[in-house]
């Protein structure tokens, strides 16, 4: 059996708690998987206990002050045991996943929604079919978060190795994103508009809704193309950004196949459209025909009663 | 870096409208329209900017079948100066797919390589960077804007907005779509595609530790539960809450 290793999934310093649902992951493969965090200050780690690694390791160096793909899969390779490595697949996670494996002359496979012995299974064409791979030898795979639950419990001792690697690239200017909303493609929840919002000033009672839900906000490629005000990062599908939250809630969208292919794979889906036959609604858990100017508001009203 | 030798890969892939069939237990492509993959696109058109600023020369590269040698056409209609296919085809894992590139690169001594953030069949991202590694160079990854004057600066989204971020050539650059308008071939460039040779060569392809077992159509979604008037939103509500367990 080959040992399997985690890197930790990061944000702001502290360990993401997808991260546990990694370890879960690796432990398909039998064994105590050891757990690496990437960090500048060993502190960063303590997040990771209770998380289900046999052990933990800081791997601590200034090159992961600012992600730079080669100066991480340079510093995480002189740390990271041999093995089969689990990583998140976040955008970062997964190009970091795929410079690892180059540099050790192995195999990655992307975006796992279930591993069985050595069979990993991802969606591919864009989500209209499912791919089955076996690996012989190690791999680095990079897995979805919402699809295995989270491990508890497992070592508490922190393993402090510094690491160094020579960062590359170099951030000339950080433009803040204009709100406090965070990104679709971080986002447990989704709230997103298309073309039948009428005008972006429209996109307002989506954000209201999102704030009360600690939702983002995204958009579909007509929504995007048509007004201005709208921006490419919220765009959701095939040229957009792939998402995969708990819960995806699409209004005013028909439901595109290129627009599915961003977010079908979301673990609830909403709509709310006024067309009863729109596509969308083959794809959706809970599926509404009204208008959103009908829809929205009740919405709205109800989940803020259930927030308090 | 003066003139650069740019180089921009482009794969062939499934038309994103068409329908994927399974056949026993692999996808069956053979009644598909195939393009090229549509990040690939926004790769070809940011080595044409590049071009523009930097001067050099831009090549086309293509690992794959005959049948690919379309859309190494089409990157020819629109402006690049070479097109190049490795005749490899077949399943490959990253590994396999990666050494090829990384010795075609630098057969064709590359500079600056752009491709695709994803594949539109793979959807993985994983080809840039191992690329990059593979050569010992750096890489930036989903970048939404390009400049090329003084040296090559990218915008590409990091934790919490867009970075602008400067890249040291030698590097690989996967591109999303970003603001960028791709341009149409004229009818200059489509007589130049028809007449333009495809350069071929073969490369050893090495042996691949991850191979393909099955494929399967995505497990059908469980019927949803239908509502008709917005007054239905109070018991969405409900049910995202008590039955989902989300809110
Ligand atoms: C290569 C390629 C890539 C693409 N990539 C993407 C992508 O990444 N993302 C993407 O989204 N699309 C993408 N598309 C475009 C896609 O094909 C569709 O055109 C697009 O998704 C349609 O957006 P929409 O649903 O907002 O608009 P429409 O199709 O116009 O649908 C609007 C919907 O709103 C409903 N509606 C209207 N008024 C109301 C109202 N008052 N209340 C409630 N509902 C209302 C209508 O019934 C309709 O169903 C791509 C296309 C191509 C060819
Ligand atoms: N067979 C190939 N030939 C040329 N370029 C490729 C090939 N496979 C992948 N690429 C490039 O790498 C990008 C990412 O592919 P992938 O890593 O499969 O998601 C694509 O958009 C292409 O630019």
């Amino acid at each position: 059996m080959t040992q399997t290793i985690v890197i930790a999934e990061m944000n702001n310093n502290a360990v993401h708690p997808s991260t546990a649902e990694l370890v879960s992951a690796a432990k398909t493969f039998g064994g105590e998987p050891t757990l690496v965090v990437p960090c500048t200050d060993a502190s960063h780690a303590s997040g990771a206990q209770g998380m289900g690694a046999g052990s933990i390791i800081a791997a601590k160096s200034a090159a992961f002050t600012h992600y730079d793909a080669s100066a991480w899969a340079t510093a995480l390779d002189a740390v990271v045991p041999q093995g089969t490595i689990i990583t998140s697949a976040s955008p970062q996670s997964k190009d970091m996943a795929a410079r690892l494996a180059a540099r050790r002359n192995i195999a990655v496979v992307q975006d796992a929604v279930s591993i069985e012995g050595s069979n990993i299974t991802s969606p591919v064409y864009s989500g209209k079919a499912m791919q089955t791979v076996a690996a012989t030898g190690p791999v680095v795979i990079s897995v979805r978060s919402n699809v295995f639950a989270a491990a508890t419990g497992g070592a508490g001792d922190v393993t402090v190795i510094d690491t160094d690697g020579d960062v590359a690239t170099s951030v000339q200017e950080f433009m803040a994103r204009a709100s406090e909303r965070l990104d679709v493609s971080e986002a447990n929840i989704v709230i997103s508009g298309g073309r039948g919002m009428g005008s972006p000033e429209n996109f307002a009672h989506l954000e209201a809704v999102a704030d009360t839900i600690g939702a983002a906000v995204g958009a579909s490629r007509a929504a995007v193309d048509t007004w201005e005000a709208i921006p490419h990062a919220m765009q959701v599908g095939q040229t957009g950004k792939t998402v995969n939250p708990n819960l995806y809630i699409a209004v005013g969208i028909s439901g595109a196949i290129q627009h599915l292919a961003g977010m079908r794979s979301s673990k609830y889906i909403v709509a709310i459209n006024k067309d009863a036959d729109a596509p969308i609604f083959q794809h959706a858990d809970y599926g509404i025909v009204a208008t959103w100017e009908e829809a929205l508001p009740v919405l709205h009203e109800s989940l803020k009663g259930m927030m308090g | 870096m003066s003139m650069p030798n740019i180089i921009v890969l482009v794969k062939q892939v499934p038309d994103t409208n068409a329908k994927i069939v399974v056949n026993g237990d692999r996808v069956d492509l053979s009644s598909v329209k195939m393009v090229m993959s549509p990040y690939d696109e926004f790769a070809v058109e940011t080595a044409l900017q590049h071009k523009e600023a930097a001067g050099g020369e831009v090549t086309a590269l293509t690992v794959g079948g005959a049948s690919a040698e379309k859309i190494l056409k089409d990157a020819k209609a629109i402006g690049v100066d070479h097109i190049v296919r490795i005749d490899a085809d077949g399943e490959m894992d990253s590994n396999a797919l990666q050494t090829v590139l990384a010795q075609a690169v630098n057969n064709l001594g590359g500079e600056v390589v752009y491709c695709g953030k994803s594949a539109a069949d793979t959807g993985a991202g994983s080809t840039g960077p191992g690329l990059a590694e593979r050569m010992g160079w750096a890489s930036v990854s989903n970048i939404i804007g390009a400049t090329h004057d003084g040296g090559l600066n990218v915008v590409m989204p990091i934790g919490g907005g867009n970075a602008k971020v400067s890249v040291p050539l030698p590097a690989v650059v996967s591109c999303d779509k970003g603001d960028l308008k791709v341009r149409k071939p004229n009818v200059k460039g489509i007589m130049q595609a028809k007449r333009a040779k495809v350069d071929v060569h073969s490369i050893d392809v090495p042996s691949s530790s991850v191979s393909i077992v099955s494929h399967a159509l995505p497990p059908a979604k469980p019927a949803g539960k239908s509502y008709e008037g917005g007054a239905a939103a109070a018991e969405v509500a409900n049910l995202l809450r008590n039955e989902a367990n989300i809110i």
